[in-house]
């Protein structure tokens, strides 16, 4: 558990986080939103201690962060950002066992680490270990990036907008891959991003801020259909939020059991969203579901979407 | 010359197009070429007092070694014309060798005729011809090798070879005609402690440069707001020259010494090595400074800040990332300091600091400009050397970061 208690800080006279307080739960995907400047990145280098706050207090598990050492600390801390800033002059191998070795740990146990994180990565670990980050693609170096920070089994994990220098089809690739190893292996996770699409994707829970202010916090649905604020729904899409919501919520939640119609199914575990699209593809206004095993359990109707 | 005439555009097609590839070769050839014809290579004077008078190439040397040179340079010229590819590259750097040597041959087989029909006050000294010749087929190695894209070994086995043909022909006295050289024997002894004393001077300096300026650098990248102040006194230091800088020092340093005997005892004094030492030090800390505040403060932020985020200690990251990374830079700057301090150390000879430039400043005095060059052309290749070895020492480290 991660508590911000009134957390303020000034640069130059001027309040970038002002009187912030949060409190991310074990095993969280929190996302920090805001347009840029609103102080998300601030709050996120705060929490390792990057960038020293004003007033207010932070606590890990209960311990506050100014009792650790800042390089202990952050050593517990994993840590990945948007330019990546992998070491250019270290292999994929060296770069991940920066935090392992800082740590001294034998030198069998961080080899078979970097094995195990390069298969979560679904990196080869052979062909892949020796490489120079010059060697590798924008999706690969970002892959690093996150096995680097993953390397020491941190408690926490914070990235900083790490999905925001590569192309659309890397980024809808790395996305899946941050949700199934937060799915996999629990850990509290502290996003920073300003794409709401993103957000409303990952996040189990959502603070977005406002000019240093927390202007809402609640889970991706409630953040949608509850706006806080002017803000907060002009932030979230004005029109474009009720094809979010659709989004956000599964098929099987409107499914009418145990009907029937022709066509290939969908899976009861897509989103509204994928029946409306298929809907209009088709040009019907009924769609058989199907079970995962492949088993048709019912019907979606157009007007179940909207009810 | 029968038939009815053909389409120019037809003519082209037949007849493949001749097509230029390297036009620096051409633009080399002449010149040599140009110089030969309008300069002479080599000049006899019948003493040491009287200027020379110049002698062209085809009357001083042997035609054979004449067209010899002819001939080759004609080889070199059409591979300017072949097909760009590394096999011609480093046929027109082997061809280019080879002339290096011819040229030298022939410069000692012209005056060894020379001499032979005068008297033993005769001086023969080097003409233009022969220099623009030799420097011309020196770029022309240099123009071969980058086209073939030659590794570092490559370009090194390069300078060796030239260098230990270039030994082995003064060994077997290919040169001995020359004034230049009747210079250096009456001098033996003197040159191997003026060399001496150069490369101690060089590498004082630019290690008590290094020493000082790399620390004073570092502290400037941490606090941005010292290099203000410590940019505007180096650079003031700079823009002294360099001989009123040697002049300056004189005037403090004899008072040093008059008033510490102890320093006198053990040779600081207003002349000599000691403010010898202490321009070329003040001259190297700009681009020392210079250098690791841009090589230092050039290293990607995303990787500092990574560093940062992971728990590096500042001498963790220090050592770690921002050394290595800046090092090609640093490297680049230790080249540009080395080879500005075996120049400026031929000026510390007029305060008697001693070194190559010791023989530069009396060839002045006696217009003997054999004289000049004794001291010259050590301290040209001590620099050529310099550079040649820490740009090669940077291209291995350049090629370990590279990105």
């Amino acid at each position: 558990m991660i508590e911000l208690e009134h957390i303020s800080k000034r640069y130059d006279g001027r309040p970038v986080v002002d009187d912030l307080s949060l409190t991310v739960p074990d095993g969280a995907f929190c996302i920090l939103l805001g347009p840029s400047g609103c102080g998300k990145s601030t709050t996120l280098r705060m929490i390792n201690r990057l960038v020293p706050f004003d007033s207010g207090a932070i606590r890990i598990a209960g311990e506050d962060i100014r009792d650790v050492p800042e390089e202990a600390l952050r050593r517990r801390i994993g840590y990945a950002i948007q330019s990546i800033g992998l070491f250019p002059h270290w292999t994929v191998e060296d770069n991940i066992a920066t935090v392992p070795r800082l740590l001294n740990w034998p030198g069998r146990r961080i080899r078979d680490r970097v094995t195990e994180l390069l298969e979560l990565l679904r990196l080869d670990p052979e062909s892949y270990r020796r490489k120079y980050p010059h060697q590798l693609s924008g999706g690969e170096q970002q892959r690093i990036g996150v096995a680097r920070a993953l390397a020491a089994d941190p408690e926490l994990l914070l990235m900083d907008e790490p999905f925001g220098a590569v192309d659309p089809i890397t980024r809808d690739a790395l996305q899946n891959e941050i949700a199934r190893i937060h799915a996999a292996t629990k850990k509290t996770i502290v996003f920073v991003t300003h794409d709401i699409e993103e957000a409303l994707r990952l996040a189990t829970v959502i603070a977005i801020l406002e000019r240093g202010r927390l202007a809402q916090w609640g889970a991706p649905i409630d953040i949608v259909e509850h706006p806080a604020s002017a803000f907060v729904r002009d932030f979230v899409g004005g029109e474009g939020s009720g094809l979010k919501l659709l989004g956000l919520r599964k098929i099987a939640e409107r499914m009418r059991p145990g009907e029937s119609a022709v066509g290939v199914p969908l899976s009861a575990d897509a989103s509204l969203r994928e029946a409306l699209a298929v809907m209009t593809e088709r040009h019907t206004d009924r769609l058989p579901v199907a079970d995962a095993s492949g088993r048709a359990i019912g019907i979606i109707m157009l007007a179940d979407l909207v009810r | 010359m029968s038939g009815p005439a053909v389409p120019a555009f037809r003519a082209a097609a037949r007849f493949p197009a001749i097509r230029l590839y390297n036009h620096v070769v051409p633009v080399l050839i002449s010149a040599a070429v140009i110089a030969a014809t309008a300069c002479g290579f080599i000049s006899v004077a019948p003493n040491r007092l009287v200027s020379g008078e110049s002698v062209a190439l085809w009357l001083a040397a042997d035609p054979r070694v004449t067209a010899a040179l002819a001939v080759l340079g004609a080889a070199l010229l059409t591979t300017a014309f072949a097909t760009s590819n590394r096999a011609v590259h480093f046929a027109s750097a082997g061809i280019a060798v080879t002339l290096v040597f011819l040229v030298l041959a022939a410069v000692g087989q012209a005056a060894h005729a020379q001499a032979a029909s005068a008297s033993k006050l005769t001086r023969i000294s080097l003409g233009a011809a022969f220099w623009v010749m030799l420097g011309a087929a020196g770029l022309a190695v240099l123009d071969g090798l980058q086209r073939a894209r030659a590794g570092i070994l490559v370009q090194l086995a390069a300078v060796i070879v030239i260098a230990a043909g270039f030994a082995a022909m003064i060994e077997a006295g290919a040169f001995d005609a020359l004034s230049l050289t009747h210079e250096y024997r009456t001098r033996e002894a003197q040159f191997a402690g003026a060399l001496t004393r150069h490369v101690e001077l060089v590498l004082a300096s630019v290690g008590v440069a290094v020493i000082a300026g790399f620390p004073l650098g570092v502290a400037a990248v941490r606090r941005p707001g010292w290099q203000g102040p410590v940019f505007a006194v180096l650079n003031l230091l700079q823009t002294i020259p360099s001989i009123a800088l040697f002049g300056l020092l004189i005037v403090p340093l004899s008072a040093v010494a008059s008033a510490f005997p102890s320093f006198a005892a053990v040779g600081i004094g207003g002349i000599g090595v000691a403010p010898a030492l202490i321009a070329l030090v003040l001259y190297a800390l700009l681009p020392v400074v210079r250098s690791t505040v841009a090589g230092l403060s050039g290293v990607d932020r995303g990787v500092v800040d990574a560093a940062r985020g992971m728990g590096m200690r500042q001498r963790q990251r220090f050592w770690q990332v921002e050394l290595p990374l800046s090092a090609p830079v640093l490297l680049a700057g230790l080249r540009i300091v080395t080879v500005q301090a075996i120049g400026l150390a031929v000026v510390a000879a007029l305060i008697g600091a001693g070194g190559l430039g010791s023989f530069v400043f009396q060839g002045l005095g006696q217009y003997a400009a054999d004289l000049v060059l004794l001291g010259a052309l050590p301290a040209i290749a001590l620099a050529l050397a310099a550079d040649f070895l820490l740009q090669s020492a940077t291209a291995l480290l350049g090629r370990r970061v590279a990105r």
